[in-house]
């Protein structure tokens, strides 16, 4: 079993997932209740990964954020940061591919949400970020949920952008998915089954348990 | 309340994470390798390891797709081309220490099928590929590989590219090649002798040498990367390449060392716990 591919693999879910959280909460919230007309815009934006292929977010990403391109060149000057080849870069990447996962379940959720409730909130004098915290995002809960374990799924099995933006470096950025590439390719079938073998048991018992939390938090939801 | 606390503990794995994301290794010596070395380099490494106490990380692909890599920044100590001209023209570009170019072997490029094949290739030669059983000839994307290039000219020295272009089909470097042939999707491949006298594929199948006419070896060169933050350790791995010991594995797993630099023996001797 390759530990050192799946530790940094959940280190990268791990990651990606909480950065998804910190910049989804914000950004559904905006485009569940904003009234711009150009609204769409936004929302198209963010449902882009689910439609291009990895080769294109991977190709773009190493001619911006490279040493030549524009930004890469101004965030090694300033900060003295290269992305490509490094865990950071694997997480910039990951959380732009992951990005619908995290932002799509929480749209749905938030605008699920009674308008009265939000309405009935703002009379009794709760500010927006409080009506926020204590009616919208308690309402959708499960959606939250679902978002986290989306993006954690997705970033567990991704391996296009993986590959293109960390060039499979053991230690830093060799996921689980890039692993088991290498052992099909050195004919090593046997550690290429074992590492299947865990991600597929592994995601199954972890999106199990979540799922059946999910279902508690819910029972519990209406009960109250 | 669940939800607060939730996002607290989803906060401070966040600071966990990029902890020890800061932490950096020890002394290590990163390779790119051209996917030939893939069963020989992995044992060179072991032994370098024991004779140095360094902990050499390899990655396996093809040449091309490492150059453009590493010009693109990633992070290698050492580049084992499976050509010359790649780490050539890392050199001119100063991404790579021009004096510490040398050529560490030669390989040959090989016809290659499984056992259960019914294909003779001593008597026909490449002949063999146009027999009507052979849907599909794996050779690696002469685009980035320095095998595809080898592949293509030899079927066009032997006058079959065109007859063929319909049955190839093209892997991303050179093992991928050689898995298209295993797993059985492809019916032939045209892959190095280094992979096809690696022990997994010696099981699983028989191979033909492309005679020196038709197909030309292919010299092959090692580079320390300008990037290297060890540049002496890295250049103590190629040294131990052109030693006796380095070229002995090399020479087992069907690399021609006779053409290939050697180290003087002051250095050698180093490598002789």
């Amino acid at each position: 079993m390759n530990w050192q591919a799946i530790i940094l693999t959940l280190r990268l879910a791990l990651t990606v997932s909480a950065v998804l959280v910190i910049i989804g909460l914000p950004l559904a919230y905006w485009i569940a209740f904003s009234r711009r007309r150009w609204k769409f815009l936004v929302e198209s934006l963010v449902a882009m990964p689910l439609v291009l292929p990895p080769t294109v977010l991977g190709f773009y990403f190493l001619l911006l954020l490279g040493r030549g391109g524009a930004v890469g060149a101004w965030l090694n000057r300033i900060f003295g940061v290269t992305l490509p080849f490094t865990f950071a870069g694997l997480v910039v990447a990951s959380v732009l591919y992951s990005l619908p996962f995290a932002v799509q379940p929480l749209v749905a959720g938030f605008a699920s949400v009674d308008r009265k409730l939000i309405a009935a909130s703002a009379l009794l004098g709760a500010s927006r970020t409080r009506t926020f915290l204590r009616v919208v995002l308690p309402l959708s809960l499960t959606h939250l949920i679902t978002a986290v374990v989306l993006s954690f799924a997705h970033t567990l099995g991704e391996f296009g952008v993986v590959l293109m933006v960390g060039g499979n470096i053991p230690g830093v950025t060799r996921t689980i998915s890039i692993a088991i590439y290498d052992d099909v390719q050195a004919l090593n079938y046997a550690s290429a089954n074992q590492n299947a073998l865990f991600l597929l048991i592994f995601s199954f018992v972890i999106l199990s348990l979540v799922y059946a939390l999910n279902r508690r938090a819910f029972f519990i939801g209406t009960v109250q | 309340m669940f939800l607060q606390t939730s996002l607290k503990k989803i906060l401070s794995a966040l600071t966990l994470m990029l902890c020890i994301s800061a932490v950096v290794h020890a002394q290590e010596l990163r390779v790119a390798a051209a996917a030939d070395l893939n069963f020989a380099l992995p044992q060179i490494a072991k032994a370098f390891e024991a004779q140095t106490g360094t902990k050499v990380l390899l990655s396996f692909g093809s040449s091309g797709n490492f150059f453009a890599q590493i010009q693109g920044g990633a992070p290698f100590d050492v580049f084992c081309s499976a050509d010359m001209g790649y780490p050539q023209k890392l050199a001119a570009a100063g991404q790579a220490l021009p004096e510490s170019l040398r050529q560490y072997a030669s390989g040959r490029l090989v016809l290659w099928v499984r056992n259960d094949s019914k294909l003779d290739f001593e008597r026909q030669g490449l002949n063999v590929l146009l027999d009507l059983d052979v849907k599909k000839v794996a050779m690696a994307n002469p685009e980035h590989a320095p095998y595809g290039r080898a592949a293509v000219a030899a079927l066009q020295r032997a006058k079959l590219y065109d007859r063929l272009k319909d049955k190839l089909v093209l892997g991303e470097n050179i093992s991928q090649t050689a898995q298209f042939v295993t797993s059985g999707n492809a019916d032939a491949g045209l892959i190095s002798l280094s992979l096809a006298q690696a022990a997994e594929l010696q099981k699983q199948g028989r191979y033909w040498e492309i005679p020196p006419g038709i197909a030309e070896s292919l010299p092959q060169g090692a580079i320390v990367l300008r990037q290297s933050s060890s540049p002496q350790l890295a250049e103590k791995f190629l040294d131990y390449l052109s030693c006796p010991a380095g070229k002995k594995i090399l020479a087992q797993y069907g690399f021609d060392v006779t053409t290939a630099e050697s180290s003087d023996a002051k250095k050698c001797g180093e490598f002789t716990k």
